[in-house]
């Protein structure tokens, strides 16, 4: 069965990505065409609520209920903001660049066709610092959507404005949580704020602001352009569309794919990847990235969709998969994802700021051989203590999701730490 | 009702809920949120970046509690308390094993890297930290990490900064800036190396920096002053007193050990300071210890070689009064707004109305006396600072509030989040939640217009600013109320740009549902005082409720306004025309008031000369016989605030040596005179007692504390806390019997550990302490709502409440436009918080920060001079001549000179009066000398 991929037709691996032209004549910018001259803002709103367009970003929020509730009409408060969350700084992410690489046009329309949707006057796009030549990229398309009247002051005679521009980030990964991103964008300390209020009430200068990951946007000029229906059947399940997939470790061909949402990991592992690279055994992975569960091999033909994988005990998160083989050291590597969080904390609430410290302190402990059993009761206590709900945001949760399933599914590699005193995996 | 704290929204008018506690049901208002809830039903939750007047957060986590869906939900999930706002049939447990377990967490994680050096930090006795950590049940260390260390920074005199102890709350930032308006200390850095600090060492530069000692809830900032002297806070002395160093009449809790006063913390009242005092109240008290006080009566008689000061035993002072006294003598007495009404009272009586003279220069006798006449018969009230707190609009006409009455400057700084407030409650954001509003509403501010000779630290908020020379001030003023209401006179001749800014203001204030007009004697302009209460009444008329608020000079100026007496300028001209020859100076210096000559004259023609005060001054020095007088730290009395409340104060330390009280001195007067009323006045009951019945406007002023008789179940109240150590020890390297416990006779405090430990009436209050509550924190436990009203209502009583319904009499005096004079400059006063009060300065902290002797000019004045910054001229005004460096200070109006008001060093200047300058001819520069290119 051929299926269709959207996301990626366009990018050509190696070469430059289309300019305008190309782009239009691959059939860009018909989605932004009719969704100005065909709908009114809520019916695309509605559009993506009925294609079931989850956040790409890890959240999995229906794209479509979040434009819901921002206000509309005369009464709304001005100015609204759209913003194409591209902090990607999820170890083991790298999706986003993929896509906006390979195809900026494709960005940068999703934005205009989001910002009508919502009556938005202004769009950013919240760029990963590290990320230079995706905004030399995007700036070119960002130009050349400028020129063509595509942003701007009425837009193909429509009269609808719309001004979008890159803000390069500072480079913290708490600044890719939706709230914090808003306080960097706007000069300040990346720290998350409380919700409620969302940020589809108050949001960028207190103002209604709609955050959503940039491979989310990617998806609304083919929604708009295609169809509902066309939309939810390029899916194996209910969740709507395709997804960019990837993998990273002892593979053969680590990459990423667009692919159906729900393909299997044992799917993407063996067709796509190409299986484990010789003498190399597949012992777990991350399936959604950094802040994601580990899964065992059990679980290689759950469907990676939101629903399925939390059904699992996992997350889809980002869809890109890190692997632990078993020439690596899962303590190891939990450690190394610790260190991770920990450094990217913003330091706001005590579990997160502190906990993680000590996390990783004791970690390294057991690492080199210095840990007891205490250690791992108390790593084992952290993982509920830094749970959702104790702390601020989500980051240290996060954190806690592959530090609980590798003390519960690798047990055994803890354990042989602190009896040998050393790690096993070194000699 | 009102309150300080944030926690009030329209979400909790008064709607009445029930809440579950461990499946108990309790009352509760809707919308609060639940921290504050289970702390006013008084329960015990811990808690760190929650504070009544910051709001919420959800910083900390410490405050979590357990929150059941239903009563069949027994695995429930754990909260913030903090950010929950109640709801109906909220169910929720605080004991849960879980949730408990989780708060004993919060205090582990924070005592990984917390140093746990209490027996060498000055919070310890009264850390909220140790509260806490007491509370959840955290003993043990699990980890054996080393702890993380920070470099500490130079902060100032007043603030000593211990990073290391730092627990992260962010109360500190959000304090000083978003409630002080500082922008010099932050938060940087990231994850657990967050540092709390200025970018760089230096002194804090908000006025309101030391309040960080008490928001703090450890030791990162403490109070540096205290520290100079080591001493633990459970050993310090306490009763409750009033600020001395402005008008506003900060309620304070000093503290002393060892005789030394150690150091002056808040001390609630939900109608005047609330939470906070400014850095001139909490670091002036200084003077008190100051080695050059007057302890001992001194006797000076002038003989062929000059004058020979000699101490005087209590026999030879007796001996004096009653040569004095006895066979009568004319005498005249010089009160002072700085000394209680109690002291001004007896000598009022001693001397007689017609001798008493109140102590104020003919100007400020002037402007007190009329500000009292509109405060008392005008349709418009004075507002509390918490009223000016709740403004939605503030109009500042003339006043340099920061630095005359500095506290009410911080309630400007509140006042003009009540838009963000409105913001809020549009937006359904609870006004608790601190981090949603300022997201919220970014800059949205109340209305507030500044209209003073120079610019002041509140314009960064204002709304607009109008700089001119007092008078134009005043038509500026009266022009607004015009605009407001045409029967009110209005100034001619404004220009069109001015004109429009006064149809801008009068649209603000009229749009306003509580508007308040901030004025005062700062500009020693009547016209100034007038035009403000033309405003207030305009708006009255239009029925809005305006406050109208006069920041006077000094501690006690309105008890004085209330109690007549003629100006000193009287006092001059009937020695002339009298045959007074005794004149008694309380707590006075005269050379502060006049210029030298006048005084020098005016003191000659007198043959005995009393001064009653507690450091020498210029006048103390003229003294015949020069008694010590008690500070406010060894003296019971009331002083009389800006908004007409009396408030008490008590001795925190038992009178020394000969000290005591001026009002005892004068009733010793009284009693060699054979006055009948010296036996009638033996207390401050007594005194108050016959001051209510001779002059009516103190009817009611024994109402601001309780007689000296109460007690509460046969108890005084202690002054020394229950953990006082070292009593039988302390003088022990003197004697080593334990001294007797002094006797208190004159108020229901004792100077003693004994008495009742319970909760006293609010005005009565030695300190805040509750089981598990040794913090200031405490407090909580004192109001009948945290963050309200004391339990028993706020100390002090309001001696007049203006006429809900006046018939506005505008003044109708509008000055003439200022016209410059060629040549001279107008001298006007400029103010300082630190150095434009006299005792303050005498605080070595206060006096590092101060400035030094100046005279400011605009950069035009300057180039029509030809000086340059710091150039030093020669300024000539009256009899008085001064030489002084240039300072350029753009925002004042051309044709002015700014000098700096009561600075030591500066020479007594008539205001609102002409000067010249004279610049030193410059050296003609040299040709090919050292141009820059």
């Amino acid at each position: 069965m051929i299926k269709e991929k959207p996301l990626t037709n366009n990018i050509r691996p190696g070469k430059p990505p289309l300019n305008v032209r190309e782009y239009e004549m691959a059939g860009g910018y018909q989605g932004l065409r009719k969704a100005i001259s065909s709908y009114e803002p809520e019916e695309i709103t509605d559009l993506v609520v009925r294609s079931n367009l989850l956040g790409r970003g890890g959240g999995g929020f229906s794209a479509g209920r979040k434009w819901s509730l921002i206000p509309m009409g005369e009464k709304a408060p001005r100015t609204k903001y759209v913003i194409a969350n591209t902090d990607e700084m999820e170890p083991g992410s790298f999706k986003d660049r993929y896509l906006i690489e390979g195809d900026p046009h494709q960005l940068v329309e999703g934005m205009i066709i989001s910002g009508y949707a919502i009556q938005a006057e202004i769009g950013y796009i919240f760029l990963r610092k590290d990320y230079g030549r995706v905004a030399e990229k995007l700036q070119v398309a960002i130009t050349e959507a400028y020129e063509n009247h595509y942003l701007g002051r009425n837009i193909m005679g429509s009269g609808f404005n719309f001004k979008l521009s890159i803000h390069i980030s500072a480079g913290r990964y708490i600044c890719g949580e939706d709230t914090a991103l808003l306080d960097a964008l706007e000069g300040g300390r990346g720290i998350p704020r409380a919700k409620p209020p969302h940020t589809t009430t108050v949001g960028l200068w207190g103002k209604p602001t709609v955050v959503n990951n940039a491979e989310t946007v990617c998806n609304i000029p083919h929604i708009v352009d295609k169809g509902v229906e066309w939309y939810r059947s390029l899916s194996h399940t209910d969740e709507g569309g395709t997804k960019i997939y990837g993998i990273s470790g002892k593979v053969n061909r680590p990459g990423a794919w667009e692919l159906p949402m729900g393909t299997t990991m044992r799917e993407i592992l063996e067709e796509h990847a190409g299986g484990m690279k010789q003498g190399f055994r597949f012992r777990g992975a991350l399936p959604g990235g950094a802040s994601s569960h580990f899964v065992t091999e059990e679980h290689l033909d759950t469907r990676m969709d939101f629903a399925s994988m939390e059904k699992a005990g996992s997350r889809l998160g980002t869809g890109t998969i890190v692997l632990l083989d078993d020439s690596k050291c899962p303590v190891g590597m939990v450690l190394n994802l610790q260190q991770f969080f920990c450094r990217e904390s913003c330091g706001w609430c005590t579990p997160c700021r502190e906990g993680l410290p000590w996390i990783v302190r004791t970690l390294e402990a057991v690492e080199q051989g210095r840990g007891t059993r205490e250690d791992i009761a108390m790593l084992q206590s952290h993982t509920s203590l830094l749970g959702t709900g104790n702390t601020f945001c989500a980051l240290a949760p996060g954190a806690m999701f592959s530090l609980q399933s590798a003390l519960s599914l690798f047990r055994e590699d803890f354990e042989q730490h602190v009896d040998l005193e050393r790690c096993p995996w070194k000699t | 009702m009102w309150t300080w704290n944030a926690a009030r929204g329209k979400h909790d008018k008064d709607k009445m809920v029930t809440i579950f506690i461990e499946n108990t049901p309790y009352n509760t208002r809707e919308g609060k949120n639940l921290l504050h809830a289970c702390l006013d039903l008084g329960f015990d939750i811990p808690y760190f970046c929650w504070h009544p007047a910051l709001g919420s957060v959800g910083a900390c986590r410490q405050c979590a509690v357990k929150q059941f869906r239903d009563d069949k939900d027994t695995k429930g999930k754990i909260i913030m308390s903090c950010m929950t706002p109640v709801k109906n049939g909220l169910r929720i447990s605080i004991d849960d094993a879980e949730v408990s377990r989780f708060r004993a967490s919060v205090i582990e994680w924070l005592m990984l890297n917390h140093p746990h050096d209490c027996p060498v930090c000055d919070e310890a006795g009264e850390c909220h930290l140790q509260d806490m950590t007491v509370m959840t049940g955290h003993v043990y260390r699990k980890t054996l990490f080393s702890k993380r260390t920070y470099r500490n920074q130079y902060l100032g005199p007043f603030v000593n900064h211990e990073m290391n102890r730092c627990i992260q709350c962010y109360r500190c930032v959000r304090y000083y800036r978003d409630t002080a308006g500082g922008r010099d200390l932050n938060v940087f850095s990231a994850h657990d190396r967050v540092y709390f600090g200025r970018y760089k060492d230096g002194v804090l530069e908000s006025e309101f920096s030391g309040n960080l000692v008490e928001i703090c809830p450890t030791g990162v900032f403490t109070d540096a002053t205290c520290k100079k002297y080591y001493t633990r806070p459970w050993d310090l002395q306490t009763a409750p007193s009033v600020c001395i160093h402005c008008s506003i009449g900060c309620n304070t809790l000093p503290g002393q050990r060892y005789g030394l006063l150690r150091r002056v913390r808040n001390r609630f009242n939900g109608e005047v300071n609330g939470y906070f005092l400014c850095d001139r109240g909490r670091y002036g008290y200084e003077f008190v210890n100051s080695p050059d006080r007057i302890r001992m009566p001194v006797l000076r008689r002038t003989g062929g070689n000059g004058s020979i000061s000699t101490l005087a035993s209590s026999e030879e002072v007796n001996a004096y009064f009653k040569d004095l006294f006895h066979f009568g003598t004319r005498a005249i007495g010089v009160g002072s707004p700085r000394a209680s009404l109690e002291s001004n009272f007896a000598l009022r009586t001693l001397v007689g109305l017609e001798s008493f003279y109140s102590g104020m220069s003919a100007a400020d006798s002037r402007l007190i006396s009329l500000i009292t006449t509109i405060l008392k018969n005008g349709p418009a009230p004075s507002p509390s600072l918490l009223d000016i707190a709740q403004a939605d609009a503030v109009l500042v006409l003339g006043e340099d509030i920061s630095n005359t009455g500095p506290r009410a400057a911080l309630a400007v700084r509140q006042a003009v989040r009540q838009d963000a407030m409105k913001i809020s409650d549009a937006l359904d954001i609870p006004r608790w939640n601190d981090c949603a509003v300022k997201y919220a509403v970014r800059d949205a501010k109340s209305p507030l217009f500044i209209a003073t000779p120079a610019s002041t630290r509140l314009d960064d908020i204002a709304l607009g600013t109008y700089r001119a020379t007092p008078a134009d001030i005043a038509r500026f003023g009266f022009s607004i109320a015009h605009a407001l209401h045409a029967k009110a006179p209005q100034a001619k001749g404004l220009s069109h740009d001015t004109h429009s800014l006064v149809n801008e203001i009068a649209k603000m204030l009229k749009e306003a549902e509580k508007p308040v007009i901030l004025s005062g004697t700062g500009c020693r302009s009547e016209a100034v005082v007038q035009a403000a209460a033309n405003i207030a009444w305009a708006l009255n008329e239009l029925g809005r409720h305006a406050g109208l608020c006069y920041v006077v000079p000094e501690c006690n100026s309105l008890g004085l306004g209330l109690m007549g007496g003629g100006s000193i300028e009287e006092a001059f001209s009937e020695i002339n025309s009298s045959d007074a020859d005794t004149l008694i100076i309380l707590e006075r210096d005269l050379y502060g008031l006049y210029d030298k000559t006048t005084v020098d004259a005016f003191l000659k023609r007198i043959k005995h000369i009393i001064v009653l005060d507690c450091l020498p001054t210029e006048t103390s020095s003229q003294a015949h016989l020069l008694l010590p007088a008690a500070t406010f730290a060894e003296a019971d009395g009331t002083f009389v605030n800006n908004e007409g409340r009396a408030q008490r104060f008590y001795k925190i330390c038992a009178q020394s040596g000969e000290v005591r009280e001026s009002w005892r001195w004068i009733i010793e007067m009284l009693r060699a005179a054979g006055n009948s009323d010296a036996f009638a006045m033996d207390s401050i009951d007594a005194i108050n007692k016959k001051m209510a019945g001779d002059i009516p406007a103190f009817r009611t002023v024994a109402d601001a504390a309780p007689a000296a008789s109460f007690r509460i179940n046969g108890m005084k109240i202690p002054r020394q806390p229950h953990r006082y150590s070292g009593r039988t020890s302390m003088h022990a390297h003197i004697s080593v019997h334990e001294p007797k416990t002094i006797d208190d006779t004159g108020s229901p405090l004792a100077f003693s550990m004994e008495g009742y430990d319970g909760m006293p009436p609010p005005s009565l209050i030695t300190r805040y302490w509750t089981p598990g509550w040794n913090s200031v924190q405490a407090l909580d436990k004192y109001q009948s709502e945290v963050g309200g009203p004391l339990r028993g209502g706020n100390p002090g009583i309001r001696l007049f409440r203006s006429p809900e319904k006046g018939t506005s009499q505008y003044f109708r005096q509008v000055p003439e436009p200022a016209e410059g004079k060629p040549g001279e400059w107008l001298v006007i006063p400029l103010y300082h918080i630190f150095g434009s009060e006299q005792w303050s300065m005498i605080s070595p902290s206060i006096a590092e920060l101060a400035a030094k002797p100046y005279v400011a000019l605009t950069g035009a004045d300057m180039m029509r001079l030809n000086v340059a910054d710091n150039d030093i001229v020669t300024v000539v005004c009256g009899g008085s001549s001064m030489n002084l460096p240039v300072h350029q200070i753009e925002s004042l109006p051309q044709g002015v000179a700014g000098l700096p008001f009561g600075l030591p060093g500066m020479k007594w200047f008539d205001f609102l009066s002409w000067c010249r300058i004279v610049s030193p001819v410059k050296k003609e520069k040299r040709a090919g000398g050292h141009k820059k290119q």
